[in-house]
């Protein structure tokens, strides 16, 4: 499975909570504190995110960064071989 | 590309904010529309490249501060005249990217008649149209576009057409002007819709290259505030009312390809 993660900005978030509907993996959810304005924020509950970005697309604030393992592709090339392509 | 390492696993970023929407934290209320549209109209913006070729003109309503949002050149307009000023500023700047946001208050009911002359005057602008059947900005009354039966400020017993007339579809209206060029609706209560109207607005900005007529856009969005629900009751309240009468999808697309 590719991982993913993301990181909320959480004094920019003011917890609508739509990212946690349309996170297909229920992995956000809204945290015990507040922030500054005094919203709940959106923090992750679990670790299976896959990066979908889905939750990004959604808010409104653009509090969310998405991050995700990069694609090994089938022929991607062994460390090895790249070094003998580059040369 | 940025990387950081989470967990022992180095990870690209796939998304973040569009560098073209500012740092300014946006006034709107928590779940509110508006912020999403900004963000995808931003998004394309960065893709396409055109950051310092695209003119927006801002209305008057909620998003009358969308100029400190967008980091583009933005011109704010009298109350309803959005249509008329992006007119203005397409002809005498006729290479820039030209689109104007308003909402229901502003496009469909006091600028009616700017918004049907412009659109039937062909302009090659963009017109960005955002629906949530209420006015917004000043404490939830009835709009033109508010459904029959929907309850707000003015109309606590519900809208009754025998009283106050019946729900203006003003995208449908204007479809049938010729100068029309690309006419669809739009939403963004989920990622699948974001994702569609994203490839509306960047279809309509290629659409302006062609100087065939006006390109406009619908999006049915919500007010979680003036409707006084949740964010998510709104959205569900979206689906359930407002579909049925405001149906997604393309009114009117150019024939040829």
């Amino acid at each position: 499975m590719i991982r993913g993660s993301v990181v909320v900005a959480t004094d920019v978030c003011k917890g609508c909570e739509l990212c946690i509907a349309a996170c297909p993996q229920d992995t956000l959810a809204l945290s015990p504190q507040i922030n500054r304005r005094g919203y709940r924020y959106a923090v992750m509950v679990q670790d299976n995110c896959t990066g979908c970005i889905n939750c990004a697309l959604v808010c409104p604030d653009s509090a969310i960064t998405v991050y995700r393992q990069p694609k090994v592709t089938k022929h991607a090339l062994s460390p090895q071989a790249a070094a003998e392509k580059e040369n | 590309m940025e990387t950081r390492t989470i967990n022992d696993i180095e990870m690209e970023v796939v998304y973040q904010k569009p560098e073209t929407l500012t740092e300014t934290q946006m006034h709107y209320c928590p779940g509110c529309g508006h912020g999403t549209i900004h963000k995808i109209l931003m998004e394309v913006i960065d893709d396409m490249g055109i950051q310092d070729r695209t003119v927006g003109v801002a209305p008057v309503g909620c998003s009358v501060f969308a100029y400190n949002y967008m980091n583009i050149d933005m011109q704010e307009a009298a109350h309803g005249r959005a249509g008329a000023a992006a007119t203005g500023v397409k002809r005498v700047l006729p290479d820039k990217y030209v689109f104007s946001y308003q909402g229901d208050g502003d496009l469909a009911a006091i600028g009616t008649g700017e918004t049907i002359h412009t659109v039937n005057r062909g302009e090659n602008i963009l017109m960005l149209f955002i629906n949530n059947a209420i006015y917004g900005m000043t404490g939830g009354q009835m709009a033109p576009t508010s459904i029959l039966g929907q309850i707000t400020s003015t109309t606590p017993f519900g809208r009754d057409a025998a009283a106050i007339g019946y729900p203006l579809k003003i995208t449908e209206l204007v479809a049938h002007l010729p100068g029309a060029y690309f006419v669809t609706r739009q939403s963004v209560h989920t990622a699948a819709a974001v994702r569609k109207l994203k490839k509306a607005i960047e279809m309509s900005f290629r659409y302006q290259d062609r100087k065939k007529g006006t390109c406009f856009i619908e999006i049915v969005s919500n007010c979680p505030s003036g409707w006084k629900m949740t964010p998510l009751q709104a959205n569900e309240w979206l689906v359930k009312n407002m579909f049925p009468l405001y149906p997604i999808g393309d009114i009117k697309v150019p024939k040829e390809i």
